[in-house]
């Protein structure tokens, strides 16, 4: 029925329970909330309710008086003592402070943080706490933005525009001319995020007589302990991150560095460890946590056969006030820039603009899922225009199965895929001619009712090429993960990650490959996670890498121990190493299987028997193996073509919606996907993150959005007014698999934790368009709320 | 700070501890009771991470403050191990199913599930829905925790 | 998000509460369920320096049948109306609505009472409470009075209860008169939210009661989230009575609501988006209660 690849493992792609589940079910979790030390404080932050305002004076004197209240820190003491945060882009004067300095550049923005001894106390001082501001006009609209004249966010940039470059590959313009037609359009994906169900927290603890800093946090993302490092002075030898925190969820916005700024600079400040748990207002407000917000211009090529040949692309996006490394999103999706489709040439504006709005924060998938959007988007207009079949014009398009890997012409090579076999499969699943039919019956009833079709790619692995692509300053190459595996004397396997896990698995997911490498039960592996002082090299669980490239690290310090176990074994049964057979642990010689040493005999002879080691043999059986990503390490070419990610996953979505014509509610009745992420590790984890990631699209798609008034002012900072979908608004998803092994990894696999978001939006925003083409009409912006869809049916224009 | 004595059942033992008036249940259960398996979300009723049980029905801890629950039985994410301290039956299903992903909405699940299956031995699939249709998942879009749900109902049956 | 520091006082008995309320003045709130008073506690939009908690008083945890009229008590939890088989057979609209409110972890702790005074205007309870004309009780220390619906809110979340007063009990008039053959009566209820379970943007809820020949004899139409306060269309109610429930007649009935609202903008939808809706959910809900009083036995 499902094909997960890798039928000729004994543990990969097998059904097992994962290891994480139980203490999980058990309420035995080890997240940040549940840290408790000896006279830890409590930390709450002072909002600014302005979008834009001149700070003129901060009073804290009633604030500190308060019985149990320890400290207030304003944005001046901690600019004279901190660095600004991480900013990706070459702006230096654009400075990113955990706490605003001089001026207020959003309503949210934190302005004060207090110490006190429960975080109630703290936030009866925070109403203590008198500032006094001078309001300015705000600047909320990313289009107004680049207007001449209008006002600044960062006065010191001169310009609201962050970056603006234009990136032609291949022959866009003869292309244009041998075209028979073009269509263009606009394509608006609002402003929202993750939004984990845990809030970012963290615990700080200034340790004097180390001069360490202990951090616990919810945190997911690379290089924290460095930024850490960084913005508080200190050397990096002295942070030290503990990654054996659970995260509550991610999907890549828990990056705290600013509230771990805070949380460090006052623990060492005052001599107690300091928590700051978000709540619910200040996540949503303040955090820096919202996603890519974001305007296409698409202009598209193609012949009267349905060939798209070129793409004009230009993609405003709106960073908010503090880009961090958001930015960076509109130069992922260059890793797939035309989609699973055989197109020639691309020219692609990138423009990022800086507002009055929260800050940006990389989400699932990198920018990837709003150019997913565009791209299908690009894709049923052809066919519309054309008056094709939404899965012919794809078919006539998609880069076939025999042509990989396959150069897209902004450089990348995609590793692996079957478009066509998988789009197949996703029609077989959802009895395609059934869902047709019920379609049409609902339309025949009078009901607005579509069928949506979304092809997209999920670039998986990361590598960082997209930093030096938008700014060469940054002159980095490597994207690698680590992992050691250590045996002990009684033959039990430990391995060893770097970072934390937020519900990938990634426990599960190791042992399964050390367990199918050294051919032992991955029940009885354990897999614990280093601190950043004892870890090990690691960019952390983003870019849908971990399968692939601590799933590599980890094979690769199998391979290691099993050579170090033939060593042993060679030099105690007097064989060469390649007359022996290794199963199961235990390594005979092959002609003669008696001769034989077990598992168990093997590690005490590495752990206690030196007279039976090898000359030059270090005791003990540990291995560690750092794995670069594949394809990457080499930077951009004169025509800024480059290798971005090395595997591309692919799914085919296909959701049946009906839209009530008196409401503009829209109701997803069925949902398939098919999805080919290469081999699976754990069919169940697959399976859950790509239906989760459904799930978190549909929220895009029609739900969730952070919106804010034209003055600046905030209006989602509730879970009343930001809509994450529950159970009632998720269909049950059916899915079904398919296996294009990658070349590159190593078991086939390709990454799994993006991709149903990277496909959703598009296929819902293709249902909702198939629903409403008996009327004539379209829409491009998301999400489709249901006053917008309403509005549109009475000809009024939503935008 | 006045702090009042509050005294209460939790998973079936008599416990007590001051907090101050405004302290909600969810917040008495973590840092007063050290029951760190009830999770906080959004502290304002919309998520369902902190459900637990309040004389047997299920409620949100957040909405509710602990002085309100002085004499009051409440089951919490801990009180479904079993006589061992192991994962209890309900649980043992989401385990089967992967019915969770990062465990963070995980507890309030659990606890809406146990309550439905008490009284729905033998849900249908819109019972389920209307069980855990408060309780907000950000990881699993919902098909995995169905599956557990209705496996546990299964296993009940098929043992009695 | 942690609520101000304030005072407590369990309340064994009703007079204490009522004690409690007359010497603390404006100071003092009263606390049942707390389903919406504790997140505006959190977020300190409501900051009492007393909390009156009335959630023990069982005295009005009371759901009674008394001929013309079942009365609710007070603290009578959301989910025990859903249970209740005199509140499905005598005011089925309440029941109707009831599934839609929260969810069942909020219905289990949140009270019929707490949500009429609160007087949200997208809330389902006030809502019906005007539609059927109920019966508000409330009392202080020096006495009861008795405040029909449609005169008890004076505006978004606010009514005419004064601060030492305690809803005690909300009384909803019966339409059909147990066995015997009084009519045909039907009522619907329909709301648009964007998630199940959240406040509506636009409500409506209908009873009729048809005659022998089937015209309709009594109507009672009401809109929540378009205006304030729940609205009583008492124009679309004139359009319907004494007149067969055609297609015609039901939409010129909806045609009046425009006149009775007062929607707003807000960033779920437009005022006109309330508008628009707001008629085509009456004229669905007038046809859907219709329909029922049709099937209904004579």
């Amino acid at each position: 029925m499902s094909d997960h690849g890798g039928s000729n493992y004994h543990h990969v792609s097998r059904k097992r329970r994962v290891k994480e589940d139980k203490r999980f079910v058990m309420g035995a979790g080890n997240f940040v909330q549940d840290v408790n030390l000896a006279n830890i404080k409590h930390m709450a932050v002072l909002a600014s309710p302005y979008a834009r305002a001149n700070i003129l004076s901060i009073d804290a004197e009633a604030a500190l008086a308060l019985d149990g209240v320890h400290g207030v820190l304003t944005g001046s003491e901690l600019a004279a003592n901190t660095s600004p945060l991480y900013g990706g882009l070459n702006t230096p004067e654009v400075k990113w402070r955990p706490l605003a300095f001089e001026m207020t550049r959003y309503a949210g923005e934190w302005v004060g943080a207090v110490v006190a001894d429960s975080r109630a106390l703290a936030e009866d001082a925070l109403e203590l706490i008198e500032v006094e501001y001078e309001p300015l006009p705000a600047i909320v609209d990313p289009e107004d933005a680049m207007q001449p004249g209008a006002p600044l966010v960062h006065p010191g940039h001169g310009s609201n525009i962050l970056y603006r470059n234009t990136f032609t590959w291949g022959p866009v313009a003869e292309d244009f001319a041998a075209a028979d037609r073009t269509v263009s359009f606009r394509a608006r994906w609002s402003r929202s995020s993750t939004v984990p169900i845990e809030t970012f927290g963290v615990v700080a603890q200034w340790h004097e007589g180390t001069e360490t800093m202990e951090v616990w946090a919810s945190i997911q993302m690379p290089n924290y302990a460095e930024q850490l490092a960084n913005a508080l002075r200190v050397p990096l030898n002295s942070i030290k991150v503990n990654h054996d925190i659970d995260v509550g969820g991610s999907y890549g916005v828990k990056r705290g560095i600013k509230h771990t700024v805070l949380a460090g600079y006052l623990s060492r400040k005052l001599g107690f460890p300091v928590r700051f748990i978000e709540d619910r207002l200040d996540n949503m407000a303040g955090s820096d946590a919202h996603g890519p917000d974001r305007i296409f211009d698409t202009e598209v090529a193609f012949t009267a056969e349905g060939i798209i040949r070129s793409l004009k692309i230009r993609a405003l996006d709106d960073a908010g006030a503090y880009p961090g490394r958001g930015p960076f999103q509109l130069g992922k999706p260059i890793a797939a820039i035309v989609g699973p489709y055989r197109i020639n040439s691309v020219e692609y504006e990138a423009i990022s603009v800086t507002s009055n709005k929260a800050g940006q924060v990389p989400v699932r998938g990198f920018g990837q899922a709003p150019t997913n959007f565009m791209i299908e988007t690009a894709v049923d207009k052809v066919a519309r225009a054309l008056g094709m079949d939404r899965l012919e014009i794809r078919r006539r398009n998609f880069i076939g199965a025999d042509e990989f890997p396959y150069e897209i012409p902004s450089g990348t090579k995609y590793d692996s895929g079957d478009y066509a076999t998988v789009l197949d499969k996703v029609l077989e699943l959802a009895a395609y001619d059934d869902l047709v039919a019920r379609r049409d019956r609902l339309r025949q009833e009078g009901r607005l009712a579509g069928i949506g079709v979304g092809t997209c790619l999920e670039p998986g692995g990361g590598n960082n090429m997209f930093e030096y692509l938008m700014n060469p300053a940054a002159e980095i190459t490597t994207f690698m993960e680590g992992c050691m595996v250590r045996v002990d004397s009684q033959g039990q396997i430990t391995g060893t990650m770097g970072t934390t896990t937020s519900g990938q698995g990634h426990e599960t997911m190791m042992a399964t490959i050390l367990g199918e490498e050294l051919e032992r039960d991955p029940d009885g592996i354990r897999v614990i996670h280093a601190d950043s002082l004892a870890g090990l090299p690691t960019r952390s669980p983003v870019a849908s890498r971990m399968a692939i490239m601590l799933g590599g690290a980890a094979a690769g310090a199998a391979a290691k121990i099993k050579a170090q176990l033939l060593q042993i074994a060679s030099h105690n049964l007097g064989a060469p190493e390649p007359e022996l057979e290794y199963a199961g642990g235990d390594i005979s010689v092959r002609s003669e299987p008696e001769r034989k040493l077990t598992w168990r005999e093997l590690c005490f002879i590495a752990h206690s028997q030196y007279h039976k080691l090898p000359d030059g043999f270090e005791p003990g059986l540990q291995a560690i193996h750092t794995w670069q990503v594949p394809r990457g390490g080499q930077l951009p070419d004169a025509e800024d073509r480059v290798q971005l990610y090395p595997c591309f996953s692919f799914q085919a979505h296909l959701p049946l919606v009906e839209i009530d014509p008196d409401t503009g509610r829209v109701t997803i009745l069925e949902y398939y996907i098919a999805h080919d992420c290469g081999t699976t590790i754990n069919p169940d984890i697959v399976r859950g993150m790509i239906i989760g990631g459904v799930a978190h699209g549909v929220g895009a798609a029609l739900y969730e959005k952070f919106a804010y008034a034209s003055d600046g002012q905030f209006l989602s900072a509730t879970f009343v007014d930001y809509l994450i979908p529950s159970v009632h608004e998720i269909p049950y998803v059916s899915d079904t698999e398919h296996c294009t092994p990658s070349p590159l990894t190593s078991h086939g696999q390709k990454g799994s934790g993006e991709g149903g978001y990277l496909g959703a939006p598009a296929a819902i925003a293709s249902a909702v368009n198939d629903a409403l083409a008996p009327r004539g009409l379209v829409i491009h912006t998301i999400p489709m709320r249901m006053a917008i869809i309403e509005e549109l049916l009475n000809g009024n224009d939503p935008s | 700070m006045n702090k009042v004595e509050i005294n209460l059942t939790l998973n079936g033992e008599t416990r007590s501890a001051s907090a101050e008036p405004r302290t909600t249940l969810l917040d008495f259960l973590r840092d007063d009771l050290g029951g760190t398996g009830t999770h906080m979300g959004c502290e304002h009723g919309v998520c369902g991470a902190c459900t637990i049980l309040l004389d047997g029905v299920p409620v949100r801890a957040c909405l509710i403050f602990a002085v309100q629950c002085e004499g009051l039985k409440i089951t919490t994410v801990e009180g479904l191990l079993d006589a061992d301290g192991r994962p209890g039956d309900l649980q043992e299903a989401f385990r089967e199913a992967h019915g969770l992903q990062c465990g963070y909405c995980t507890p309030g699940m659990l606890v809406s599930a146990h309550a439905l299956l008490a009284r729905d031995p033998d849900p249908s699939d819109e019972a389920i829905r209307e069980a855990i249709g408060g309780n907000l998942c950000r990881c699993t879009g919902y098909a995995q925790i169905i599956d557990a749900i209705r496996l546990a109902a299964a296993n009940r049956s098929s043992m009695s | 998000m942690k609520a101000a520091p304030f005072e407590y006082q369990r309340a064994a008995t009703l007079p204490q509460a009522l004690a409690a309320l007359a010497n603390a003045g404006e100071e003092a709130m009263i606390i049942a369920g707390g389903q919406t008073l504790v997140p505006m506690m959190a977020m300190r939009f409501a900051r009492p320096a007393l909390l009156v908690d009335i959630h023990g008083l069982t005295d009005l945890q009371v759901i009674e049948d008394i001929g013309d009229m079942v009365r609710i008590g007070g603290t009578t939890r959301q989910a025990d109306c859903l249970a209740s088989p005199i509140i499905a057979e005598r005011v089925p609209l309440l029941a109707k609505a009831l599934p839609l409110i929260g969810h069942q972890q909020t219905r289990n702790r949140g009270t019929v009472g707490g949500s009429v005074a609160h007087g949200d205007p997208a809330a389902e309870i006030p809502l019906i409470a005007v539609a059927l004309d109920a019966e508000i009780v409330l009392r202080k220390q020096s006495g009861e009075r008795s405040v029909a619906s449609g005169r008890f809110y004076d505006g978004p979340m606010s009514s005419i209860r004064e601060p030492d007063e305690c809803l005690t009990e909300i009384r909803f008039p019966v339409w059909t008169k147990q066995g015997s053959g009084g009519g045909r009566v039907g009522c619907d209820f329909e709301e648009v939210s964007e998630r199940r379970g959240d406040f509506a943007v636009v409500a409506a809820a209908v009873q009729l009661k048809l005659d022998q020949g089937g015209a309709c004899e009594r109507a009672a139409v009401a809109v929540g989230g378009a205006a304030g306060t729940p609205v009583r269309a008492s124009a679309a109610e004139t359009v319907l009575i004494g007149q067969r429930l055609d297609d015609q007649t039901i939409a010129a009935a909806a045609a009046t609501i425009d006149d009775a609202i007062d929607p707003a903008d807000d960033s779920h939808a437009s005022a006109g988006y309330r508008r628009r809706v707001a008629r085509k959910l009456v004229a669905r809900t007038i046809a859907g209660a219709a329909a029922e009083a049709f099937r209904a036995t004579p």
